[in-house]
């Protein structure tokens, strides 16, 4: 195939260019709203970074995170995550050929991998509690309950909505304000797996190194 | 464990006369509105036309009528300031104790930032864009009446704090440590942090549903370079609240955690960080003031278009400008506290860039005075705003150009010259573009004219007493005085604080007029009715529909073929050459249904921060509790939209031909 021949022969000026074109189609508007969002949701969480970044030595005499954070844990928890935005995508894909018994199932699997990740965190935040590492202890360990805490918060809301989302299906079916939502909470899931990659390289990696 | 929390009889101050006696007043007036409501059977008309409307020009007249109240409120802060710094002299101590004297200038500025100012641009975006865009609604109407409602929940509670308990002493910053619980124990600060934390999530969500819809949401043909300024400086403050407010949301949640679960972040113990407190919040802060600017900057170029009936000087250059500064924006934050002790280099870096950033607000002065230059100007109530803004507003960068220069600041930091710099720029800038738009739209809102001559008088007062107000404040920090004083031991400040007293009576004047304008206005509102939709032979496309608009804005979407759309339709160059031709086809609208979601999850987000606020923890939960089923509500409505017939948008648009004809 000969692109640059089919480009060349497209009359130019008949094309409207694109920022004149009028208003976006409903589904378009809402995922681009849905972009935006998730960007100032991203600056948030730099804020959050920035503090951790700040006050990761500052100790205060305490526990620092190479004594505390346990490496094979943290992996599993990551790879639930990860797997879980593989299921999501599974999801979007039933959910393109509108079929309900693969958009549960995935939806199911999205959800369980979702809640194991949130057991794993859970139990080391008891675990580092119940070893005085609390978040009143220094101000590094403020920082790093508060950054990892509101990812968590984030991933506890999405299985909310997850939920939320699956009533939606039975109940109204594959309507369009339906597909739209399960697109931006696709979005959503994929971008908690971003800050969460961001989040265990700048704790868990390089909070280890001696 | 006390059911109702902290809360007791002792958290009402009886024993301040000045705070029941102001609460006193403001619930009788609340009383006395509710009750006329009521007695004239408003109820349904306010509920159906105004609370639970999803329409961006009702929404934003409610946005600019709240922040019109609020001034009130703030105001009457200044005015208590300026009193008694005038005779708080030597061995005086004035009628205000200082406990009392530092929540008022700590309310005044919180209660003027976000509650004033940023209700007054959000109004007038919310109102025009949409209008200016050639569309029908902005992207997400129901998420703009939460919005709104959640902007009017954060008034509330700060409203409540005059009245049940006390608010924040710390001033509008709130910086730690001085905010910590170890040195303000009581609910003050929790106030200030609830009450912006619940408008911030509205600031924000306002943000996303602009730039999406300026982004997203065009009339055909209405390209990037098409669009009028107001739309592009709307676009550069609502890029800068989505990148800007988070971080505030963020740090006072760091702030809130030290309160409530005893965190370090900014603590002095536990090695905790306040000055990180600093960096972040002026990170959101110095964003903020281009956001109160930029779409004032915008009117400022419609306004001064229309009335020298000229297209406007330099659109790239203006453009560019704009957006130079959205990005320039984010890279001066620390020229707010150069005395933190940073390094020279570091001080030097934020010095430069701080001048830097005064030149593209140069070639927009530039661009507003060609202009003019060789127009035709009719010098209405708009163009006084402009003109008296386009002066203080030069005098007002030049005096922050001056701060700019780090050894100068280490001289004038807290300074009483700092105050008169920022007010000089945020009245002489938001203010005064604020009421200049205000003018101009006015009869677009509501199809009759402002009252010229009550307009002209209040502009002289606010300019006049402007100057004589805030004057002296530069000679007063050039003597030393600092900020946030409650008594001076220095007789020789004494005469320029009274004058400067005296300029706050003529604001005063100026507020007055203004109300009267509007009282006036609304009584010979026959004489100053628009039958046209274009009182002022305007260029862009909000004036091309009826006064006040339909629901629909627009029969037909417009089709625009370049800048100032509908002057050049007027200008006999149809925007589309087979246009006229043609009969006008009308087609049937899907319009939003209204919706009570955005009233109702403000409701419970007033009962949540209340409760928060006072540690009523089954509060708490039902307060969020009602929130998240009020939404799971809205979310399984089956019918959104409601569909406008094709007939009665062509009764409406018919009658409107035929009054453009008379």
């Amino acid at each position: 195939m000969n692109l640059t021949v089919a480009v060349g022969e497209v009359d130019r000026p008949s094309l409207p260019s694109t920022s004149q074109a009028g208003p976006a189609p409903k589904r378009i508007v809402v995922a681009y709203g849905f972009w935006i969002f998730l960007l100032s949701d991203v600056v948030m969480f730099a804020a959050l970074f920035a503090a951790y970044a700040v006050l990761a030595t500052a100790t205060s005499g305490g526990p620092t995170g190479a004594e505390l954070f346990d490496q094979v844990s943290v992996g599993i928890e990551t790879a639930c995550l990860l797997a879980s935005s593989y299921t999501c995508g599974l999801m979007s894909l039933a959910v393109g050929s509108r079929r309900r018994g693969a958009t549960y199932l995935t939806a199911a699997l999205t959800f369980a991998l979702g809640a194991a990740f949130l057991v794993f965190e859970l139990s080391e935040f008891t675990g580092m509690i119940a070893r005085g590492a609390t978040p009143q202890r220094s101000a590094f360990l403020s920082a790093f309950f508060t950054l990892v805490g509101c990812h968590g918060l984030h991933v506890s809301a999405g299985l909310i909505w997850l939920s939320v989302m699956m009533v939606q299906v039975a109940v109204k079916g594959f309507r369009p304000t339906v597909e739209r939502r399960l697109q931006c909470l696709s979005l959503f899931w994929h971008a908690l797996d971003i800050i969460w990659v961001g989040l265990f390289t700048v704790v868990y990696l390089m909070g280890v190194r001696p | 464990m006390n059911v109702l929390g902290k809360l007791s009889w002792d958290a009402i101050p009886f024993d301040q006369p000045i705070v029941m006696g102001a609460s006193a007043v403001m619930g009788l007036a609340v009383l006395v509105v509710l009750s006329w409501v009521t007695l004239k059977g408003h109820w349904p008309y306010l509920w159906r036309e105004w609370i639970t409307s999803v329409d961006h020009k009702r929404i934003g007249v409610m946005y600019f009528l709240l922040a019109l109240v609020m001034l009130l409120r703030g105001f009457s802060d200044a005015i208590m300031m300026r009193g008694q710094q005038a005779v708080a002299a030597g061995g005086a101590q004035g009628y205000l104790p200082p406990e009392h004297f530092d929540q008022i200038f700590s309310a005044h500025g919180t209660i003027m930032i976000f509650f004033v100012a940023m209700p007054l641009v959000i109004g007038l975006m919310n109102f025009v864009l949409p209008l200016q865009l050639g569309v029908r609604d902005v992207a997400f109407p129901t998420l703009n009446s939460v919005s709104f409602w959640l902007t009017a929940s954060g008034v509330l509670l700060i409203n409540i704090s005059l009245v049940v308990g006390e608010f924040a002493k710390t001033g509008w910053v709130a910086y730690p440590p001085l905010s910590e619980l170890q040195f303000s124990p009581g609910v003050g600060v929790d106030y200030y942090l609830w009450a912006l934390q619940i408008s911030g999530i509205g600031t924000l969500l306002t943000g996303i549903n602009f730039v999406t819809t300026i982004l997203k949401m065009r009339a055909p043909g209405m390209g990037y370079m098409r669009m009028p300024v107001f739309c592009w400086t709307s676009l550069a403050a609502n890029l800068l609240i989505v990148a800007a407010f988070p971080v505030l949301t963020a740090t006072f949640a760091m702030l809130l955690l030290d309160r409530y679960l005893g965190f370090h972040f900014f603590t002095v113990g536990g090695q905790g960080n306040p000055m990180m407190y600093v960096n972040l919040f002026w990170v959101w802060g110095h964003p903020e003031v281009y956001i109160l600017i930029l779409p004032v900057f915008g009117v400022f170029s419609e306004v001064i278009a229309t009335f020298s009936g000229k297209p406007l000087f330099g659109y790239r250059s203006m453009v560019a400008a704009t957006m130079a500064i959205c990005v320039l924006s984010f890279l001066v934050w620390l020229h707010h506290f150069f005395t933190m002790g940073a390094s020279a280099d570091v001080n030097g870096f934020f010095g430069v860039m701080t001048m830097i950033i005064a030149v593209p607000t140069g070639v927009k002065i530039f661009n507003w005075l060609f202009t003019m230059w060789g127009g035709r100007i009719r010098f209405t109530v708009p163009v006084l705003w402009t003109i008296g803004f386009m002066v203080t507003f030069v005098i007002g960068g030049m005096t922050g150009v001056l701060m700019a220069v780090p050894p100068a600041d280490f001289q004038l930091h807290n300074s009483l010259f700092l105050v008169a710099h920022f007010h000089n720029v945020i009245i002489g800038g938001t203010v005064f573009g604020a009421m200049a738009g205000y003018n101009y739209w006015f009869p677009k809102a509501f199809g009759f004219k402002l009252d010229e001559r009550w307009g002209k008088a209040s502009f002289w007062c606010w300019l006049v007493g402007f100057y004589i107000a805030f004057m002296p404040l530069y000679a007063l920090g050039l003597m030393g005085m600092t900020r946030r004083m409650q008594h001076y031991d220095d007789l020789n400040w004494q005469p320029w604080l009274l004058v400067a007293a005296a300029g706050a009576v003529v604001i005063l004047a100026g507020i007055v007029c203004q109300i009267i304008q509007l009282i006036v206005s609304i009584r010979n509102r026959e004489q100053l009715r628009d039958a046209s939709g274009d009182p002022w032979n305007g260029r862009t496309l909000e004036w091309s529909t009826a006064s006040p608009p339909p629901a629909w804005n627009f029969a037909i979407l417009p089709h625009v073929d370049g800048a100032d759309a509908y002057w050049a339709l007027k200008e006999g160059k149809p925007a589309n050459q087979d246009q006229p031709a043609r009969p006008r086809k009308y087609e049937p609208i899907e319009m939003p249904n209204n919706s009570a979601t955005g009233f109702v999850t403000a409701f419970f987000a007033v009962v949540t921060g209340f409760a928060l606020i006072w540690h009523i923890w089954w509060m708490v939960g039902l307060g969020l509790f009602g929130a998240f089923v009020t939404v799971l509500l809205f979310a399984f409505r089956n019918d959104e939209e409601t569909e406008v017939q094709a007939e009665q948008i062509a009764r409406f648009d018919r009658t409107h031909q035929l009054e453009l004809v008379v």
